[in-house]
């Protein structure tokens, strides 16, 4: 079965069995990461773009070895060297980047919807690595992939998501993927963090972490961001550990096999303690590890591929 | 001059409570007579049988972009859009650049108006110098170069001292003060209305308290100076409700909305199609709704296009850094006709007053009625023909709308403007 899309943009488009293909075409090409030589020729021939306007170590360096991994040219171009600084507007870099038949451009953006913006005048396939506050959708699939690894299905799950919704992409996507697989999605937080009408998206909303944990199979803790944000939002972030922040006493209120799970980067002693991020529940790095696996399945399911083929 | 013989239309005129078959006879750009019959061997015959015709209309809110803008809009192009959509007279924002604070700017745009313009042009003047909302404009003598009404236009008058004293001092040369209601730290960076889709989007929101709390700060202030306030473009069901108990208790405060406010939700957001951001935002089907009711009883007293043209490339961009605002002057008939006449929310005759008797009313233009002496603006309507909206077509300089490929029911045909015919959509014979 291949993936009939031309781009990646978000969560919320994909059905149920697209979000399954993806997850299940990562599996198989996760043993590739483990070999000596760990490089497969799928995408030779193929250029990939990668087109950050944001900074980013973890996502940008996993798609550039997912890429890799899998045989394609891949480069990168950051906003600090681009001509986004002589004033160039999105379009025009895009149309540029098109007149050199790229076959994937993976775009980082601080603006919700520019990867739709692209992806409307673009004939290479678009791959949103996050825009504004709108979607992450391969963080939530290297989310769910890890999920399905350690407990292996979705469905009927308690997952709790902490932290700054308001702003996250991540969470949205997440939230999107979660509900969509069936797991119970609850989200906690400062309610200056919530935003409008987000139980309409399925998910339970709370104001306590402990009530939120209670019971819980994964949590998920998001990056408070204060330094960037106008200061209306929090008091201070000793007042947020103190509330919200992630420690082992907390922890025991949810499951005993709990997974404890965070995009990166972490503030240790904001939103989480260090001994719970180092912890024995803590699958963090996994997370990482699973990124490229599932990148691989992304840039190569959008190019046509089949995950038939990858199986065999 | 020519004479013009209207004959055989439906003659609507809210203002004189007339609605039947008639002919009106234009003579020396002034409506000559109006009757059953009537015949004149010098009059061009213009056959407007199966036509409503109509005082001129009056767009209260638009944008012309001149000066500072000419590569967006120009009083000429404006005006001629104003024409092929029905327009006969338009009110112009001062947020010009220069902004319209001054005689000399006002002058400007009548200048401009006479000599290039198809339809009649009343500026608007700044209610503070630079629209900066720091002092008082020299509304006096604004007022005695030719100005209909006084506004910061985009920039909401923030300080509740100032809005005070603008509506106590234009009060002395019985102009109003029109304000945009919102609250611009509550606002923030919004680019949208908050709410579910917002959230969706991950789009920072708009909340609808923002233009509510500057509503009800208006209306106190209203009743504090007695001063004739004008809320522009309202767009909320909070907003709607204020208004009405503004108009319960008597207060001098009137209020128009635009037709995409009547017409389209927050949900269009969802493709990032930046001809949908405009200030106030598209809102939800509830605020729709509530709309909708305030036009049916009366509560809104005018349809205003906020016409507002952007250069494509500028508006081509991520939808947060896209400017606000869509033209509307040719589509705001279509749409009035469409969605409010046709839909059977309101009568012809109420929407008709919507454009023509109740801005006259509200900003004081000898217009808007068919009285026999009247100046002799008229527009013809064709209810049945439908009209597919194409940006491409436009007589504006900008293609920035959301009804690009829309078809809607009903249109303006023909366009008189001091008995001058300046836009017919099909050749006259």
């Amino acid at each position: 079965m291949p993936l009939n899309r031309k781009d990646l943009l978000g969560i919320e488009p994909l059905s149920v069995e697209e979000v399954n293909l993806i997850l299940d075409t990562a599996k198989a090409f996760k043993e590739v990461s483990t070999r000596d030589i760990k490089k497969v020729p799928t995408l030779r021939g193929k250029t990939i773009i990668n087109l950050f306007f944001e900074p980013s170590t973890r996502t940008r360096t996993s798609f550039e070895i997912a890429g890799k991994r899998l045989s394609a040219d891949i480069l990168n171009i950051s906003a600090s060297t681009s001509s986004v600084v002589k004033g160039e507007t999105l379009i025009d870099t895009a149309r540029n980047l098109e007149a050199m038949y790229p076959d994937i451009i993976i775009i980082r953006h601080s603006r919700a919807g520019a990867p739709q913006l692209l992806a409307n005048i673009c004939r290479a396939s678009v791959i949103n690595a996050g825009d504004g506050a709108h979607e992450h959708p391969t963080q939530a699939l290297l989310d769910a992939f890890t999920i399905r690894e350690n407990k292996g299905q979705i469905k009927g799950l308690k997952v709790a998501i902490i932290g700054d919704i308001l702003h996250s992409r991540v969470a949205r996507s997440n939230i999107h993927l979660l509900t969509k697989l069936g797991a119970e999605v609850r989200i906690a937080g400062p309610a200056t963090y919530i935003p409008v009408e987000i139980e309409k998206l399925g998910v339970k909303v709370f104001h306590h972490i402990d009530a939120a944990l209670e019971g819980c199979d994964v949590v998920m803790m998001l990056r408070i961001q204060r330094e960037r944000q106008d200061k209306s939002y929090l008091p201070s972030l000793r007042e947020y550990f103190n509330l919200f922040g992630l420690t082992p006493e907390r922890l025991k209120r949810a499951k005993k096999d709990v997974i404890i799970m965070h995009p990166g980067p972490l503030n240790r002693g904001v939103e989480i303690s260090s001994e719970v991020a180092d912890g024995p529940y803590s699958v963090i790095l996994e997370q990482v590890t699973n990124g490229v696996a599932v990148r691989m399945a992304v840039l190569y399911l959008l190019m046509g591929g089949k995950y038939e083929e990858v199986v065999s | 001059m020519k004479k013009l013989l209207v004959k055989g239309g439906r003659v609507i005129d809210p203002a004189n409570n007339l609605d039947e078959h008639l002919d009106l006879l234009i003579a020396d750009g002034k409506i000559a007579q109006i009757g059953k019959q009537l015949e004149d061997k010098e009059a061009q015959i213009i056959d407007a049988r199966e036509l409503i015709v109509a005082p001129g209309f009056i767009d209260m809110h638009c944008h012309l972009r001149e000066p500072g803008r000419e590569d967006e809009e120009t009083i000429e192009s404006g005006c001629r859009a104003a024409a092929a959509g029905g327009f006969t007279s338009v009110a112009c924002m001062p947020n010009t650049n220069p902004p319209n604070d001054s005689q000399s700017v006002t002058e400007f745009i009548l200048k401009q108006a006479t000599q290039k313009g198809l339809v009649n042009v009343y500026p608007i003047g700044a209610a503070t110098k630079g629209i900066l909302g720091e002092e008082l404009a020299e509304i006096g003598e604004l007022k005695e170069t030719g100005i209909v009404a006084v506004s910061d236009d985009g920039h909401p008058i923030y300080s509740s001292n100032l809005m005070r004293k603008a509506l106590e001092y234009a009060g002395m040369f019985n102009l109003p003060v029109i304000d945009h209601c919102e609250d611009r730290e509550l606002s923030a960076y919004g680019v949208m209305n908050e709410g579910y889709y917002s959230t969706l989007l991950g789009l920072p929101g708009i909340p609808a308290a923002a233009e509510e709390i500057m509503v009800a700060r208006n209306i106190i202030l209203s009743s504090l100076t007695n001063g004739q306030l004008h809320i522009a473009h309202l767009s909320t069901k909070g907003s709607v409700e204020l208004l009405r108990w503004a108009k319960e208790h008597g207060l001098r405060v009137t209020a128009e909305v635009t037709p995409h406010h009547f017409t389209l939700t927050d949900k269009e957001v969802c493709t990032y199609d930046t001809n949908t951001k405009m200030n106030p935002p598209l809102r939800t089907a509830e605020d729709v709704e509530f709309i909708l009711q305030g036009i049916k009883d009366g509560t809104i007293d005018v349809i205003a296009s906020d016409h507002a043209p952007h250069r494509g490339d500028e508006k081509n961009v991520e939808y947060a850094d896209a400017p606000f605002g869509i033209v509307g002057l040719e589509t705001a008939v279509p749409l009035a006709l469409d969605r409010l006449v046709t839909k059977g929310e309101i009568s012809l005759s109420r929407m008709i007053a919507m454009f023509t008797v109740n801005p006259a009313t509200i900003l004081k233009l000898e217009r808007g009625t068919l009285s026999p002496g009247a100046a002799a603006d008229v527009t013809l309507l064709n209810l049945s023909e439908v009209v597919k909206i194409d940006v491409n077509s436009f007589q504006s300089k900008s293609r920035n709308s959301p009804f690009h490929g829309w078809d809607l029911k009903g249109r303006a045909v023909l366009t008189i403007v001091g008995g001058n015919v300046v836009w017919s959509s099909k050749p006259i014979t």
